[in-house]
């Protein structure tokens, strides 16, 4: 496991990644998400859990006034195409620095690739490790990438 | 006027600012005293709520409704809301905004999660800033949730100027327990869950109790009965609050609370910041290096090594690591 953040209460201490975690469009199924925020709460980082039905513009605004480092998508509706580079290009247009974006769920290898394309740091498919995620988590946040 | 752009930003509307000046607080950033200082004035004006009870009572269902009711009056709203850090691992689930049915896209209201970070990691200052923060933005209303019971609870008192605790029927003997401390900070008492049997029965009890509590001296706590799920109670809950706030300006013995408030919160800044320079000292300061390393061996008792640490703080100048 990484190494796990440290809570010294000391003031000059860096925070935690905070990550925001939405599942965008219509699908209700929000257990794998659940499970993901628990495993990066473990991790040491701050998540703000957004939940079902959400929008593209709802999640943007949240992770600025969240001012948080990484945007965890979960979609298993199909709609990846649509909602995932909605969010990148509100990202740009609203001038959103210092967020990387994540995503989860059924999202064929074509597909994957495209998004990487566009932005998306990681892809969580079926069978990904929670170790795995929290680490490309990690590293996926522009504030504590090394 | 402003230096710093993000407080120029700030005072111009920019959430991003805001949102940025949140974090450089909350996590004591040594900038952050800087954009504090000029944003002070701007702050004071707005009315500040806070929202404790047990977890699970409706707390932010039922900010969620008001945020709704006062966004109709035209009032622009920030919520500030604490959920707990986990003492193991310090991370967070921040789950507060999934019940706050937020109009998409509304200006007008902007909410910022928190975590306590270990308490001892100078929540209360982080939450007070924020509070400050939404303040100068233009927020005519800031709304704090607290994390649950305890010492949180308390804290509550030296950021909001009214206390809106927050219980629902069959509570039980929990009433009881809870007497002591929540029961104490409560200005107004909000019965969530009217819907469920028995609430008539909860406000009476409360309303009973209220009507003999001696915390304050010229104030009776409100009972109100509301529901989150249909909405209702919370013009109610609302004129109460004015009520209070309008008393809180003119009464003077809450006036005097608030001077007190002020005096404490200094009395904070200053033990921080020479907290601050202790740490430095302690790991840059090779002498109080060499006195540390001559406890450890026991050429030196801790008592004795304390005072010698002590004396090693200047007396007389007043900022001597400024540059």
């Amino acid at each position: 496991m990484p190494a796990r953040a440290k809570v010294s209460g000391n003031i000059t201490d860096e925070r935690p990644i905070r990550v925001i975690i939405a599942k965008p469009g219509l699908d209700g199924h929000d257990r794998g998400a659940k499970v993901v925020a628990r495993a990066l709460r473990d991790a040491g980082m701050e998540v703000i859990y957004l939940g079902l039905r959400q929008t593209p513009e709802s999640i943007v605004d949240a992770a600025i006034e969240e001012d948080a480092d990484v945007i965890g998508l979960s979609l298993l509706s199909g709609a990846h195409m649509s909602l995932i580079p909605r969010v990148l290009k509100l990202l740009k247009s609203k001038k959103v620095r210092g967020v990387s974006v994540v995503a989860g769920g059924i999202i064929p290898d074509e597909d994957a690739a495209r998004l990487r394309k566009l932005g998306v740091r990681g892809i969580f498919g079926p069978g990904t490790t929670l170790e795995a995620i929290i680490q490309q988590v990690r590293s996926a946040s522009p504030r504590h990438a090394s | 006027m402003p230096a710093d752009p993000l407080v120029k930003g700030l005072l111009a509307g920019d959430r991003m600012a805001l949102a940025k000046l949140i974090t450089q607080v909350e996590s004591g950033a040594p900038l952050a005293s800087d954009a504090l200082r000029v944003i002070y004035p701007h702050t004071g004006r707005a009315i500040v709520v806070g929202f404790a009870g047990p977890l699970g009572v409706g707390k932010s269902s039922l900010i969620s409704r008001l945020v709704t009711f006062l966004r109709k009056k035209d009032l622009k709203v920030g919520i500030v809301a604490v959920d707990p850090s986990s003492p193991f691992s310090g991370g967070a689930v921040l789950g507060d905004r999934v019940r706050l049915d937020l109009h998409p896209g509304d200006k007008g209201v902007f909410v910022r999660s928190m975590a306590t970070r270990g308490q001892s990691g100078g929540l209360s200052q982080g939450t007070r800033d924020t509070v400050r923060l939404m303040e100068a933005f233009g927020m005519d209303v800031v709304i704090v949730e607290t994390v649950g019971s305890g010492q949180t609870d308390v804290n509550i008192r030296d950021v909001a100027t009214s206390r809106v605790v927050v219980l629902v029927p069959h509570l039980g003997d929990d009433v009881q327990s809870l007497k002591a401390g929540l029961f104490e900070i409560a200005d107004i008492f909000a019965v969530n869950k009217s819907d469920l049997p028995g609430s008539s029965d909860a406000v009476r009890h409360l309303r009973e109790m209220a009507s003999i509590m001696s915390s304050r001296a010229n104030w009776k706590p409100d009972v109100v009965e509301c529901s989150a799920l249909n909405g209702t109670g919370l013009d109610e809950l609302w004129s109460k609050i004015e009520r209070h706030e309008a008393f809180v300006r003119q009464d003077e013995d809450a006036r005097a609370e608030s001077k007190e408030r002020l005096a404490k919160e200094l009395r904070e800044l200053v033990s921080r910041k020479f907290e601050v320079r202790l740490s430095s000292m302690m790991s840059e300061d090779s002498k109080v290096r060499e006195l540390v390393e001559r406890v450890q061996e026991g050429e030196v008792d801790p008592y004795t090594g304390s005072e010698l640490i002590l004396g090693r703080f200047p007396t007389r100048r007043e900022s001597p690591r400024r540059r």
